[in-house]
């Protein structure tokens, strides 16, 4: 990767909550301009947290950034607003889908667009792009958000972000809770939204098979740190990730309940 | 008949009065969750500035025009209201994202007594006056249909047209322009509007200015009625019920709540007060609010409670 098509550098950060607790123990990756770099790793290993460290919605879980930096294209970012981040393109789209529920769905849609300023005409065409790549949208835009299925949120949750019209988009968990097709169908469009639009996205999944399907590198968190990275295709074939991420070892499938987890994780945690 | 219609009248018109206190609340809860318990102390802010502003402005700038007074008045004071909603946002509310709705409901407590005691000391403990030039002398209408005609209180009626236009504004603003739908997305999940760019501070000051501002237009009405006093604000304590009854997040809720309140008060103090020994009135709003937390807790109108399951 060189240094002139870098989107977002992270630089050895370190995120502490509540003034106590050292959640991230110096993460640093890099995401070049139109990729799709995934975040993988278990419960508790610090994805979220990354995630809402480049968006700046830390503050409002009492956490903070208290070492290392963050730039998008070479320009510092921890000390902006969520809104000055949504405005330069970079927007998250929260674990959980967090939709309005009391909203439509057209409504949710429409307040992705709140930070623009480029008239109602291109929200409007803005609007109809999004339906065009998530059509059972427009079939419930009426609905409340509620009352739609998990499948559906997740589509508003992401429609709702590319309302901004942004350069980056970063995506958290986006398998949460969803069937495996709907997962499917999710991350396909995510696909077809980086080729097609030119969208970066910066991925954090626990689906560590689904995210390297579709994501061209790969970084591998554990307690806060940085274990492993590389192409997708080489994290894939990897020994380590098949026996501990993917469930996968030299005699094929087996049951992750005989993985002498503590031998070969040592190594990684050093 | 027109004994009853009276007191239907007079109900109603007492009962658009509690609701323009109770917008006040649900505009404020809509926006960020929080159960204003200051409102009944930014009725009686917003009143004390305006009826001292009115008396101040003519003499600073040296002019006898009662209209005139009362113009700027209005726009000084809705000025301060502003000045107010930000100064709460930038102290108060700023610091305490992401609290628990306790912790917000006990701020607001704090903010009540800190604006009644501030507003004292800034404008005078008196009882002062507001006069607005609401005509005061009750009319005689419909003097064919019933023997005797009906009296209607002419400043009730004028009261109740401003409160019905200030609430189709709202829920105008509220449904159709982008501000108001941002609103209504922080009410929902503030995590969520943040996330997609929509500021929480500057939806914070908009809300507890729109809130000041139906404070204020409560506060002129009910001051020219009864005298800008620190009573008024406990009038915010009959405007609970009505919330309770219409719904907390809702902007039609709030009206049709208020009369259903105000002309249950007066009916049953006309009709079955006499049955018990009188004195329903002021009980009266309670009990209903009691009634509906017991089978309808989101109220007449309020959103419904929605939970996936």
């Amino acid at each position: 990767m060189t240094a002139a098509n870098v989107l977002l550098n992270v630089n050895s950060i370190e995120v502490i909550y509540n003034h106590v607790i050292l959640v991230l123990k110096g993460v640093s990756f890099s995401v070049p301009e139109g990729g799709i770099v995934a975040l993988l790793g278990g419960n508790g290993a610090g994805k979220t947290t990354t995630l809402r460290a480049v968006s700046n919605l830390l503050s409002g879980e009492r956490g903070a950034v208290t070492k290392g930096s963050i730039e998008l294209r070479g320009e510092r970012i921890e000390a902006l607003t969520p809104a000055d981040l949504v405005r330069r393109g970079v927007i998250q789209v929260m674990e959980g889908r967090h939709c309005f529920g009391h909203l439509t769905i057209e409504e949710n849609l429409l307040t992705g667009a709140y930070t623009r300023r480029d008239g109602k005409a291109a929200v409007a065409a803005t609007l109809d792009k999004v339906y065009a790549y998530f059509p059972r949208l427009r079939t419930r835009r009426h609905s409340q958000a509620a009352y739609t299925s998990g499948g559906e949120q997740q589509m508003t949750a992401i429609g709702r972000a590319l309302m901004a019209s942004p350069k980056m988009v970063l995506l958290d968990e986006p398998s949460m809770g969803l069937a495996p097709q709907i997962v499917d169908e999710v991350f396909s469009i995510v696909k077809e939204l980086n080729q097609k639009e030119g969208v970066t996205f910066l991925l954090a999944e626990q689906n560590t098979n689904m995210a390297l399907r579709y994501a061209e590198f790969g970084y591998i968190l554990e307690n806060g740190r940085v274990v492993m990275e590389g192409k997708a295709d080489d994290l894939r074939n990897n020994e380590d990730v098949k026996e501990f991420y993917l469930g996968i070892s030299s005699e094929g499938r087996k049951s992750f309940r005989d993985v002498k987890n503590y031998r070969r994780r040592k190594r990684w945690l050093a | 008949m027109g004994f009853f219609l009276e007191t239907l009248i007079g109900g109603l018109m007492a009962g658009m009065l509690y609701s323009l206190v109770a917008l006040g609340f649900v505009l404020i809860y809509k926006a960020s969750g929080v159960f204003n318990f200051a409102q009944g102390a930014m009725v009686l802010f917003a009143a004390l500035a305006m009826a001292r502003f009115a008396e101040w402005i003519p003499g600073w700038l040296g002019f006898e025009n009662q209209v005139l007074a009362n113009i700027l008045a209005f726009a000084v004071a809705a000025a301060v209201m502003f000045v107010v909603a930000w100064l709460i946002e930038r102290l108060v509310l700023r610091h305490l994202v992401n609290q628990e709705g306790a912790t917000l409901l006990m701020v607001t407590l704090g903010i009540a007594y800190l604006l009644e005691g501030i507003g004292q000391s800034l404008f005078g403990d008196n009882i002062y006056s507001i006069d607005v030039g609401m005509p005061k002398d009750p009319v005689l209408v419909l003097e064919g249909m019933f023997p005797g005609g009906l009296l209607i209180n002419k400043e009730d009626f004028i009261a109740a047209l401003i409160a019905a236009a200030l609430v189709a504004a709202l829920s105008l603003f509220f449904q159709k322009t982008a501000t108001g739908r941002a609103l209504r997305a922080v009410a929902d999940d503030h995590q969520a509007a943040q996330s997609i760019g929509i500021p929480l501070a500057r939806i914070w000051v908009i809300v507890w200015f729109v809130a000041g501002i139906a404070a204020l237009v409560a506060g002129i009405i009910w001051g020219s009625k009864l005298g800008v006093q620190f009573s008024l604000a406990t009038v915010a304590l009959r405007a609970l019920p009505v919330v309770i009854l219409g719904g907390l997040t809702s902007v039609p809720g709030a009206i049709i709540g208020g009369l259903i309140i105000g002309v249950g008060e007066k009916l049953s103090e006309v009709y079955i007060g006499p049955l018990v020994g009188g004195g329903i009135e002021i009980w009266f709003a309670y009990m209903l609010a009691l009634v509906f937390l017991l089978f309808r807790p989101q109220g007449l109108f309020g959103e419904k409670i929605i939970d996936r399951v």
